[in-house]
């Protein structure tokens, strides 16, 4: 045989960072979620400042990670892009896909938004479909429980087969219990008990027939059940990322391929075709989360919802959504013009003071004036000019930014502005940039 | 009761309407049904935007805009 994908080395497989930096005393935890639920906030109160950035492996993807201990073990989590799915859409979900499918972590911590359990019950259901190894984390509680949405967490659990934590990670709370969650399941091989969805009758005896077929060959490496599933609806990405992770090429298996054109032709004559098999999956999933959320989530105060979307409108319509967002924005620029002057003249004239003491000092030691020239005219005065102008406008613009991405007007902006990005193909969220 | 079959670009802001069908495929068919939209959920137009589009409509308790080229492709019944 000559040089595989393993070999070699191939990029754009997760599985490459975590061997480089797994031990065997180190837990690997991935921490998924959908965008905008707070996951960095979880990852940021888990590991502090304890945590390096980079990009994944031939990706232009970030790739965080972090470490914490709890109860004397050392754990390494893994941030995975935010994504709403794990079918690959985007190059994010192909990073997350591929490292919660290949990335052998000993447990997934899955993060949730309160306030939205429907939509994240898919993602959640999905992770649950390849690994049993999972702990969910109902995350923003608290403003939940502003907005009159109970979320039931025992019976979320339940209903799941795996540990669910509460948490307000802003706060801190419940941050405890979902490390002492993470510690059971993947130091002490707690049980979990999800059923995996059923996709129906035809599906289910095709997934059956492969997967007998597949495991002599894949062994325990992947979830088999899984495996069988998206071989009937394999794409390009998938099928490099499993054959360089399982080190062959499954598909190249005449076996194996004869027995899926077997079971895809079965399905079709069942009267679902090639195109119907996608739907039926992700149908499925969504009509569980749509079970499973009524039975969790209570909403007690409709008010809130509709005083949410009275600012909303005034944020976002024709007469009065462009205006305030100019008058927003220019004031935040005024702000940060204005409002550095002060600091600015503070630091300069520290700066400066303590160029001309550098000076007598240089005259003392009678110096050469060529090195004063060097040391303090040149090299001392350029960076006192430099930090004295950036640094108050810099302190006060970007908390000024985060303060508006906290309340939530960034998704705003990119709404009203996308119509005029779309002209230049661009989209709304590229105003941010600009 | 009457029913009329629109596509989503054409419901009234404020009213709601139950998807029928996904007329889009690929990549767009995944997201959208990633985001939830399937036969039978229901999708209420919250909220237009200052140019009229995108539209913000309210999904199982999310709010999402969608621009109306990709609102086109979603049949709904009102």
């Amino acid at each position: 045989m000559g040089l595989t994908n393993q070999s070699t080395g191939s990029a754009g497989v997760p599985k490459d960072i975590v061997i480089e930096s797994k031990n065997d005393k180190e837990k690997v935890i991935a921490i998924a979620g959908n965008p905008n639920v707070g996951k960095s906030t979880v990852f940021n109160s888990l590991t502090g400042l304890k945590q390096h950035t980079g990009n994944w492996p031939g990706k232009t993807v970030e790739n965080a990670q972090g470490e914490y201990e709890h109860r004397g073990v050392k754990f390494r989590l893994v941030d995975i892009p935010g994504t709403y799915s794990l079918m690959a859409n985007s190059v994010e979900e192909e990073v997350a896909r591929d490292f919660i499918c290949f990335g052998n972590a000993d447990a997934v911590i899955v993060v949730m938004d309160a306030t939205c359990i429907e939509r994240n019950l898919n993602l959640v259901l999905q992770i649950l479909e390849v690994t049993r190894n999972v702990v969910v984390c109902v995350n923003l509680m608290d403003e939940a429980k502003r907005k009159g949405i109970q979320v039931d967490i025992d019976e979320l659990s339940l209903q799941l087969g795996v540990p669910v934590v509460g948490t307000s990670a802003r706060s801190g709370e419940g941050l405890n219990e979902l490390m002492d969650e993470v510690y059971n399941i993947s130091c002490h091989g707690k049980l979990t008990f999800y059923v995996k969805t059923d996709y129906g009758e035809e599906i289910e005896s095709a997934i059956k027939n492969i997967q007998e077929h597949i495991s002599p060959i894949i062994g325990d490496k992947i979830d088999t059940r899984f495996l069988s599933l998206r071989l009937l609806d394999i794409d390009e990405k998938l099928r490099e990322s499993l054959s360089s992770y399982i080190g062959e090429d499954i598909l190249k298996n005449e076996d194996a391929l004869n027995k899926i054109k077997e079971e895809l032709d079965n399905i079709e004559k069942s009267g679902i075709n090639k195109e119907e098999i996608r739907d039926v999956i992700v149908l499925k999933i969504v009509q569980k989360a749509e079970k499973i959320y009524k039975q969790v989530v209570k909403v007690n105060n409709k008010e809130y919802n509709s005083r949410d979307r009275k600012i909303d409108k005034i944020l976002t319509s024709k007469k009065t959504g462009i205006p305030i967002m100019i008058l927003l924005l220019m004031g935040i620029f005024w702000l940060t013009i204005t409002g550095a002057n002060y600091p600015s003249e503070l630091i300069a004239s520290g700066l400066f003071w303590l160029q001309d003491r550098l000076t007598d000092m240089f005259n003392y030691f009678n110096a050469p004036s060529w090195l004063h020239g060097i040391l303090v005219l040149g090299m001392y005065r350029t960076l006192a000019w430099v930090v004295s102008v950036m640094l108050p406008p810099m302190a006060i613009f970007f908390p000024l930014f985060t303060l508006l991405e906290d309340v939530g007007y960034l998704p705003r902006v990119a709404f009203n502005m996308d119509k005029m990005f779309k002209k230049a193909h661009a989209h709304g969220k590229q105003a941010l940039t600009m | 009761m009457r029913e009329k079959n629109l596509s989503l670009d054409k419901l009234p802001i404020g009213e709601k309407c139950v998807v029928k069908r996904i007329l889009s495929d690929g990549r767009l068919r995944r997201r959208m049904m990633d985001l939830g939209i399937v036969y039978g959920t229901e999708i209420e137009a919250i909220q237009s935007s200052p140019s009229g589009d995108p539209v913000a409509y309210g999904i199982r308790g999310a709010v999402i805009a969608i621009r109306s080229e990709d609102a086109k492709k979603i049949i709904i019944r009102m």
